[in-house]
């Protein structure tokens, strides 16, 4: 649903293959109806801003920021888990220094957010919010407890399927990714809208962490892998910023 | 052991697909809100100015959950610190309102060398938007750039040019994004 392809893309720039991403217009998932645009999008020659982006670093993270299951007064409630793996490009090479982060339910199925009023319970000592940064390999890790699924608003007896919120600053915005990450074998996927938007069976899988016992901390937490893979590589056709501001 | 296999999936043949986007959902404050990413410049820089917006939906209704980023590559301003990195966001409050404290941008290459009017390069997540919304923020008071910017010079539908350009107010500009409907902001495939 986009205009033809511009001239002028610049040389490795690519997108993600057709099946990917969803329809922004998906009617099974009811809130898209008066949200999402009702005009073709217009294909983007990216320019200089498209093509850069924020490169955050260890700043924007605090010690302990990776670790969401611990509050205040304990240990939150659930079952722990570690959720670790890498951000790729999609040529496979691993991206640095790329900022992570996530909110989620706690293990009942609630969010700490004062427009969730899912009667569940709250706990005090989660608070489902966390980030991190990939090392030099692209690799991240996050302790947290696994998500409960919940019920919502969409359908009859709807309910999604238990997930992780990810956001990801990749090396440029348009590698920007806002995604969901899921359990392997949750039974809800079948009736979820949000999952099931994504038309390629194959990447909708790309969503779906897989059991790893060899992250699996004995006597401590269960390990889900999975890996991001952001679009890309990026060739960027520009001088460098540094010049661009002193030549103006 | 064979049907207990659970290497990850990235070494069983989708090899470096890419992974797809997912709605942001209504609780992205537990992550994705801090007040000081409104700040792109810090107060009482001398060029700074408040770049408000709105967002609404089909219905003309304002989007209450919604999360606007902004990127500029380079600020180009000897009155701008050193450390201003161009980023901000700004979560849409209970009228659908946000707002970032910025500079405005310089002018920059385009992608067939030619120049580039001052602009963000904005994203838009919201509930209901199962990918983001990217589109560019101009200014209607550059009026001689924007008449030679490659992008709003080869729209499609001209006349929609309109929606891209940030409007001065007493204390910076103001943008309007329309996600659907008649006065719709064009929004960019990338």
């Amino acid at each position: 649903m986009s205009t033809p392809e511009p001239r002028g893309l610049p040389a490795g720039y690519a997108r993600p293959a057709p099946g990917t991403d969803a329809p922004l217009i998906s009617p099974a998932y009811r809130s898209t109806a008066a949200r999402a645009p009702s005009r073709p999008l217009v294909a983007l020659t990216p320019g200089l801003n498209e093509l850069t982006g924020p490169l955050f670093g260890m700043d924007r993270v605090r010690p302990g920021d990776a670790d969401l299951s611990r509050g205040p007064s304990g240990d939150a409630l659930g079952q722990r888990i570690v959720v670790a793996g890498r951000v790729l490009d999609a040529d496979g090479r691993p991206i640095p220094d790329a900022l992570i982060e996530i909110w989620q339910a706690n293990a009942s199925g609630r969010y700490h957010h004062e427009r969730d009023n899912w009667p569940a319970p709250l706990d005090p000592n989660f608070s489902g919010g966390g980030r991190t940064v990939t090392d030099e390999e692209g690799h991240y890790r996050f302790l947290t407890i696994k998500p409960g699924a919940y019920p919502w608003a969409n359908h009859v007896n709807a309910w999604r399927p238990a997930h992780i919120h990810v956001s990801l600053f990749g090396r440029s915005f348009s590698q920007r990714l806002v995604t969901q990450m899921y359990f392997p074998d949750d039974p809800l996927f079948f009736q979820d809208p949000i999952l099931g938007a994504i038309p390629d069976p194959a990447a909708r899988r790309r969503l779906v962490s897989a059991y790893d016992h060899a992250l699996t901390e004995a006597q401590w937490a269960l390990g889900f892998r999975w890996d991001i893979v952001l679009r890309g590589p990026l060739a960027v056709p520009f001088e460098p910023l540094s010049e661009q501001d002193h030549h103006g | 052991m064979a049907e207990f296999d659970t290497s990850p999936i990235m070494t069983s043949g989708a090899a470096f697909g890419v992974t797809p986007s997912q709605t942001v959902g209504p609780f992205l404050h537990l992550a994705l809100a801090d007040p000081a990413d409104a700040w792109v410049v810090p107060v009482g820089t001398v060029s700074g100015f408040w770049l408000r917006g709105t967002v609404t939906d089909g219905n003309a209704d304002p989007v209450t959950d919604a999360l606007v980023e902004t990127w500029q590559a380079s600020a180009n301003d000897a009155e701008v610190s050193a450390s201003v990195v161009g980023f901000g966001r700004c979560p849409t409050d209970a009228a659908g309102c946000w707002a970032i404290h910025t500079v405005k941008p310089p002018p920059t290459s385009a992608a067939d060398g030619r120049r580039a009017a001052p602009h963000l390069a904005v994203s838009i997540f919201a509930r209901g938007l199962l990918d983001r919304l990217v589109t560019r923020i101009y200014f209607a008071d550059e009026e001689e750039a924007n008449a030679v910017d490659p992008v709003l010079g080869e729209l499609p539908d001209p006349t929609r040019g309109q929606t891209l350009l940030a409007t001065p107010t007493k204390d910076g500009y103001h943008f309007s994004l329309r996600l659907q409907g008649e006065a719709e902001t064009v929004f960019f495939a990338l």
